[in-house]
């Protein structure tokens, strides 16, 4: 097989593996931009969506339809959950203190997890057909539409909201200035509230469409978290397109890295790539720089 | 300082006559890894409490000790005490060369960046199986020796590793109290004033991720010759997140408190083996709630809420009179 | 401040005096398992099993009319606890025996203990290097990687193919494998044209496998644990990989059936007889073992009897083979195993000696493909 073809492979393997990254990405920075905080649990919504799919179609013989939405749903809750009971009561405190929370939230959503459920790994079933599709001599799943046709989507309501409605644009002037905002008479600790929410709906969908191929299992959202972190950096932490880039880019350059270069190296590809744009160019890829704000 | 002197003389006498309680005991063996827990957790502190500088890549700096340790005493065949001090040294100055672009980022951006890189080293680890023996560990380290003296049981491990402590536990003391320690202070209170003041507060951030990486390098060595045996996952992200816990937990800024942190966090397992597979919860759970409730740490959590208690004794006795 | 700082120490003493264990009259077994962490899935059956076992011999009256206690310490996959737990065993509850851990990485860092307190250690992994070279207190139950590559290459050879492509997961079982691919493959005159790994957690190897795939190999051998091959599986399916795939004994489970679906049928591995005990020839030495343990742990658990838990399976019946032929104290169990023969457990039949404390040969593994959701043995 030539490598022209190859190359296509590893294109469309790694397109597909962005788009997740871009999901998680955008959640975190939908937090981050509403409150200033990097929300270590993020990865554990991930794993959240695909395990509550899981759970409901096994034990309450669900379809898989009506599956989805309530597992959305329910991950939702446990995000309104996690904010009310967690980041409400410390919303003055330090960045440290701030960082040391979300990775104790963290570490309880995955222990609760792994007590309710168990700590095998387990396969959803795809949403269609598991015939692979021809590509000009790659091939494809059609899962991998599925997850491809749902981030567009998600990425289009996304910036729908964020652009027409009110309670977005309120969420993007907390954003700018959280103070500002309040005096202008926005509830900036709805806004808050509403980011955990969104980014816990949107991190929970991207676990559930991923689930068919990739699995899950109590602890899948450690590794997807951080890589979806590593695509909201290099996207200057956007909650819009740059973030999608970066996720896309993250998923080509592991996948092209695993093909051509060292698979055993592939992680640290995502590592390396998120320090040397820290370094270099902190406000991302398509960011313009900053000033220092005293 | 005085007081300082005392607080010291009286922490160094209770380690020293620790043994004659808990000797030939299992708890003996768990007080050796408390050791080099308090050691990583004081080094952490140092960055954390002092310089208010966060990493959560602080393990990749014990694990390079470790390994460094490891490899140069048993394939290179050095003498252990020299490959700690040269393994140190080096570890100590890769972190001054990466300590002036990393502490240039702030709170989570640090966060993440330390992350980045305690994570590259653990790959590194894992992935270079010619030189570390990869993902199934390193083994066969020599244990230390003094003359005719083989650090090879949990008493003797004992007094090397708490006297490094002790070492470590005074320097620290030190510095907190001298005018570097103060300018740590201004930095960590308001760093745009201090450097107005005159203070080189970009130097002083990298001095201070220097030495801590160094004190945390030869914790790893120390590990290393104890163990006898090294693998990645002792060096992995959880790692870095459970001495950032010990750190807070005991207080930040408080020498103390990284020990008492320390040994609170390493004897938790004992106390939740009754609660089995529940105790990742509990230890979950725990974080948060000290972090809401007790953000002072155990140093000043625990005689605050003593004092809360003591003081509501006395209002009831108030009332019945 | 003198007063915040005495109040901290005297903190700090009270965690200090734990309370102890301590028991009287019977015979004291410890139990190291990662019930959590990465390796769960080895540690959490082998714990029950191990209760399971001795619970079941204390019902039939003991050994030699002594009870058998067993104390089970997790060790989380972590090298650091499973030293803490192993000393904790020998200082505290003063076992005279340990089984496990189910890891090569925690075995190695506690044989150091185990032979330093001179205790036996049974350990439940399987890297070659645990007891090669021997060490006089330490042994294993699990198969070494070295026979189940064996087997596979020598099944390769029989069916005339030579050109392999392996692919290794990056945890102490897959670079233990990948060394024995590696190592063996000359002596099978085999070739290994692509040699290339994955993580444990990735969750896409088609950037591999497309590699393998212009490559001039005519098998595909995987070497990993839940949940990696079953996604190599699924991966290869969509690429329409035309390669035979085998893989190792680490998925010989009906939980890989379960995850790969489809992409599972056709796949070839050596197992341990287990999950083929109801099909074995009747002269099949373990296949007594085999049934009653697989009809034992369906009963408890409601769960299929695995290849993992029967490493602490036989861990605990050679102890108790070892006591009632060595005694009950540790050197009695260590020269009890040592001597021990044809001893038929659930890893295969057991023939310890001073130069192997291994004590299986390559007979332990079967070759076995997936049919129709079910294993049956490969021609």
């Amino acid at each position: 097989m030539e490598l022209g073809n190859q190359l296509l492979q590893y294109l469309l393997s790694g397109l597909s593996t962005g788009a997740i990254y871009a999901l998680i990405g955008i959640g975190f920075s939908i937090i981050y931009n509403a409150t200033g905080i990097i929300n270590f649990a993020q990865g554990e919504f991930v794993m959240l969506g695909g395990m509550l799919t899981l759970f409901l179609m096994e034990t309450l013989k669900l379809p898989l339809w009506a599956a989805i939405p309530l597992a959305v749903l329910l991950a939702t809750l446990v995000g309104l959950l996690f904010e009310r009971l967690a980041i409400r009561p410390l919303r003055k405190a330090s960045p440290i203190s701030l960082v040391i929370i979300t990775i104790g939230g963290s570490i309880l959503i995955r222990g609760l997890s792994m007590l309710i459920w168990d700590k095998d790994t387990h396969a959803l079933p795809p949403f269609s057909s598991e015939e692979p599709i021809m590509i000009a001599g790659a091939t494809v799943l059609p899962q991998h539409f599925w997850i491809l046709g749902i981030t567009v989507v998600l990425i289009g309501l996304n910036k729908w909201f964020f652009s027409h409605t009110i309670s977005g644009k309120a969420m993007r002037a907390c954003s700018y200035n959280p103070r500002a905002a309040g005096l202008v008479g926005i509830d900036v600790r709805r806004m808050v509230l509403l980011s955990f929410v969104i980014s816990a709906a949107m991190g929970s969908l991207a676990g559930i469409i991923v689930a068919p191929l990739t699995m899950t299992s109590y602890d899948v959202g450690v590794m997807l978290g951080l890589k979806g972190f590593c695509a909201a950096i290099i996207g200057g932490m956007s909650s819009g397109i740059p973030t999608v880039i970066g996720g896309l880019i993250l998923g080509v350059l592991e996948s092209l890295g695993a093909g051509l270069i060292s698979s055993g190296y592939k992680d640290a590809i995502a590592f390396v790539i998120l320090l040397l744009i820290l370094f270099i160019r902190p406000q991302g890829l398509f960011g313009k720089p900053e000033s220092e704000r005293v | 300082m005085k007081k300082e002197l005392i607080k010291y003389a009286v922490f160094a006498l209770c380690i020293l006559l620790a043994p004659l309680v808990f000797s030939g005991n299992y708890l003996m063996n768990v007080l050796v890894f408390v050791g080099i827990h308090t050691m990583l957790a004081v080094a952490l502190n140092l960055l954390l409490g002092y310089a208010g500088q966060i990493s959560l890549g602080h393990a990749a700096f014990f694990g390079l000790g470790a390994y460094g340790s490891g490899i140069l005493s048993t394939t290179y065949n050095w003498n252990p005490w020299l490959a700690m001090t040269v393994v140190a040294l080096v570890v100590g100055g890769l972190a001054f060369a990466i300590g002036f672009p990393i502490l240039k980022l702030k709170g989570h951006y640090l966060a993440m960046a330390t992350l980045g890189m305690g994570i590259i080293v653990y790959i590194v680890f894992n992935e270079w199986v010619a030189i570390t023996g990869g993902p199934s560990g390193f083994s066969g380290i020599p244990n230390l020796e003094l003359g005719p003296l083989v650090f090879d049981s949990d008493l003797k491990n004992y007094y090397l590793v708490w006297s490094f402590v002790l070492g470590c536990v005074l320097l620290s003391v030190n510095l907190a109290n001298s005018r570097i320690g103060r300018a740590f202070r201004a930095i960590h209170d308001a760093e745009v004033a201090a450097r107005v003041m005159g203070v080189n507060a970009r130097l002083l951030k990298v001095q201070v991720f220097a030495l801590s990486a160094m004190i945390c390098a030869i914790a790893g060595s120390l590990y290393a010759h104890v163990m006898t045996f090294v693998a990645p996952p002792s060096f992995g992200f959880n790692i870095s997140v459970e001495l950032l816990t010990m750190v807070v937990i005991g207080g930040l800024g408080s020498i103390y408190g990284s020990f008492l942190g320390a040994l609170l966090l390493t004897l938790l397992p004992e106390f939740l083996r009754f609660m089995h597979d529940y105790d990742i919860v509990f230890y979950g759970g725990l974080l948060m709630v000290m972090t809401i409730f007790m953000p002072g740490g155990l140093v000043r959590g625990i005689p605050d809420l003593f004092r809360k208690i003591t003081g509501l004794k006395n209002k009831k006795g108030g009332a019945h009179a | 401040m003198r007063f915040r700082f005495t109040t901290l120490t005297t903190a700090a003493l009270l965690l200090l005096t734990a309370s102890l264990s301590f028991a009287a009259g019977t015979i004291k077994i410890g139990g190291l398992f990662s019930v959590t962490g990465p390796p769960a899935f080895l540690g959490e059956p082998e714990r029950n099993t191990a209760k399971m076992v001795v619970d079941s011999i204390n019902k039939a009256g003991g050994i030699k009319g002594q009870k058998l206690e067993l104390v089970v310490y997790d060790t989380a996959g972590d090298a650091t606890k499973a030293v803490q737990m192993a000393t904790k065993l020998i200082k505290d509850d003063k076992v005279i025996a340990i089984i496990g851990p189910s890891t090569t990485g925690e075995s190695m860092a506690v044989i150091p203990v185990a032979e330093r307190e001179k205790v036996p250690l049974i350990s439940c992994a399987a890297g070659s290097k645990i007891t090669d070279p021997v060490k006089r207190y330490v042994f294993k139950t699990a198969q070494n990687d070295g026979l189940a590559v064996a087997k596979i290459y020598e099944y390769l050879q029989k069916h005339k193919q030579n050109k392999v492509a392996i692919l290794t997961v990056s945890d102490g079982f897959g670079a233990s494998g990948r060394e024995q691919l590696k190592s063996l493959a000359g002596k099978f005159g085999m070739q290994v044209v692509v040699d290339d790994t994955y993580g444990p957690k990735d969750t896409d190897m088609t950037s591999q496998l497309t590699k393998i795939r212009g490559s001039q190999a005519q098998v595909l051998i995987v070497w990993g644990t839940n949940p990696g091959p079953a996604v190599i599986a699924k991966n290869a399916k969509q690429l329409g990989l035309k390669l035979p795939l085998y893989m190792s004994h680490g998925v010989s489970s009906k939980k890989f059936i379960a995850l790969a679906g489809d992409a599972a049928e056709g796949v070839k591995l050596p197992s341990g007889k287990v999950i083929v005990s109801d099909v074995l020839p009747k002269n099949d030495p373990q296949k007594g073992s085999l049934l009653a343990y697989v009809k034992d742990y369906q009963k408890h658990f409601k769960a299929e009897g695995d290849h993992f838990g029967g490493h602490a399976w036989d861990g605990v019946m050679l102890v108790k083979a070892a006591i009632e032929k060595g005694g009950a104290t540790t050197e009695g169990i260590r020269a009890g195993l040592e001597g021990l023969k044809d001893f038929h457990g659930i890893g295969g039949t057991f023939n310890f000696s001073a130069g192997d404390h291994a004590g299986l040969n390559k007979d332990a593994f079967v070759m076995v493909e997936i049919k129709n959701k079910d294993w049956v043995i490969a021609k």
